[in-house]
């Protein structure tokens, strides 16, 4: 499984203005053992990291409610993201997009596919209590974007924490049915993985992490290449 | 005249442009208060959140009869760039009639999702005090569900599937769709330059 063993990568805030420097061009901080845990995220570095960040970021990790969102959004974070939750209590994205639009709400899918097709999947960052939530992935997908889920991030576990590459035929799927920015997610590997999942998939975003914690990928580098290949980036 | 105050329209997150402000060495107060926005040196109108809810919050103020009669520089970002226009499509809305024109909803499809997120770049800059030192490489971060046309007041449009206006400017009123506080190197230039209007 995918969240085992997790290294600590360093400082958040040392991290937060390394990745600013390299020219990312969206930062997601998950507390990915908050859900699990029944707790919240420990809010205190957002504002920091708000301080020192020029450019967007989202927060994720055990946001169950309006409020706990507003304190998210209100100390400089530009969206929050849900996932478990959102799939305890689906009525969470509406309150959330209507409270703050839904250019603030991302909603987070763990997927896999199964006998069943895809699924998805509650409690991921903690192996004992990862569970499948009883939902189709591409009816849930529709789903929250009728409750106002203003952005996808489809988190294909799969192919999470392997780096052999995007799951291609996963993310198509879910793109036909996808109306909001999909954020592809799980299993980059090379830069050619970033490549296809823009050109194959039509992604609209790509999102990594362990290939730019360990230096595998250099995000200059990586942007050059996509530009290479006639995908538009910022330098 | 008392340094640049940011409008609280009922959204959360000011504290990002705040932050924006103070990595420029300046500072932003955030009120609601008439006489406080009356006297600021410079006014900035952000917005998240609905044009319904954002004009409800401005009227009750007293601050809807008020923006237009400002003569320092205002500085409408996202909704409230849209806010200056006579109306808006999102929630049929009449808004501050500043600028003419009426905003609109982008229509969703799989080529083109909807809301428009993303860093993109202007497709062309008309030469303005505002938008000085940048050029059409520069990129900014979009995020919006509605949009204005382009119109007489256009300084620079952006392509989502069509042009829209991504900074207008009507003499002391400016407006950016973008969020030049999320917008890196970008974005803070544009900052800097209200700043210095």
């Amino acid at each position: 499984m995918r969240f085992r063993d997790h290294r600590v990568v360093g400082d958040i805030m040392t991290l937060a203005q390394r990745y600013r420097d390299e020219g990312a061009d969206e930062l997601v901080f998950y507390d990915i053992t908050a859900s699990p845990q029944g707790r919240s995220v420990d809010r205190s570095w957002v504002r920091r990291v708000a301080q020192v960040l020029d450019i967007p970021f989202c927060v994720a990790g055990g946001i169950r409610s309006v409020a706990d969102a507003e304190a998210v959004l209100n100390a400089g974070a530009e969206k929050v993201s849900v996932n478990s939750p959102a799939l305890a209590d689906p009525g969470l994205i509406d309150a959330l997009s209507r409270r703050f639009g839904a250019q603030c709400v991302v909603v987070g899918i763990d997927s896999e596919l199964t006998a069943e097709g895809y699924r998805a999947y509650q409690f991921t960052g903690d192996p004992t209590r990862t569970r499948e939530s009883g939902r189709d992935v591409l009816q849930w997908v529709r789903e929250v974007q009728e409750r106002g889920a203003g952005e996808i991030v489809l988190n294909c576990m799969g192919s999470d924490g392997v780096r052999s590459g995007y799951d291609i035929e996963q993310l198509r799927a879910v793109r036909a049915v996808c109306r909001v920015p999909l954020v592809a997610s799980g299993g980059a590997g090379a830069i050619e993985h970033f490549t296809a999942a823009f050109r194959e998939a039509g992604v609209d975003a790509a999102l990594a992490a362990s290939v730019f914690h360990n230096g595998i990928i250099a995000i200059a580098e990586l942007k050059r290449a996509l530009r290479t290949a006639g995908i538009e980036v910022r330098p | 005249m008392t340094g640049t105050v940011i409008i609280d329209s009922g959204g959360a997150n000011l504290a990002s442009l705040q932050f924006a402000f103070e990595r420029l060495g300046a500072t932003a107060r955030v009120s609601a208060d008439a006489h406080e926005i009356a006297a600021a040196e410079r006014v900035v109108l952000p917005g998240v959140g609905s044009a319904s809810e954002a004009m409800r919050r401005l009227r009750a103020a007293g601050l809807a009869r008020l923006l237009p009669t400002l003569t320092q520089p205002v500085l409408g970002i996202c909704l409230g760039m849209q806010l200056l226009f006579e109306h808006s499509a999102e929630g049929e809305t009449e808004c501050l009639a500043i600028l003419p024109g009426v905003v609109r909803r982008l229509e969703p499809s799989v080529a083109r999702p909807v809301p428009h997120m993303g860093w993109n770049r202007l497709t062309t800059l008309q030469s303005d005090p505002l938008l000085a030192g940048l050029d059409p490489q520069s990129y900014f971060y979009f995020v919006h569900s509605y949009a204005a046309p382009l119109g007489a007041f256009t300084l620079a449009p952006v392509e989502y599937g069509e042009r829209l206006s991504a900074v207008v400017r009507r003499g002391n009123f400016c407006g950016v769709q973008f969020h030049p506080e999320r917008s890196a190197a970008s974005g803070a230039r544009v900052l800097a330059n209200f700043l210095s209007l």
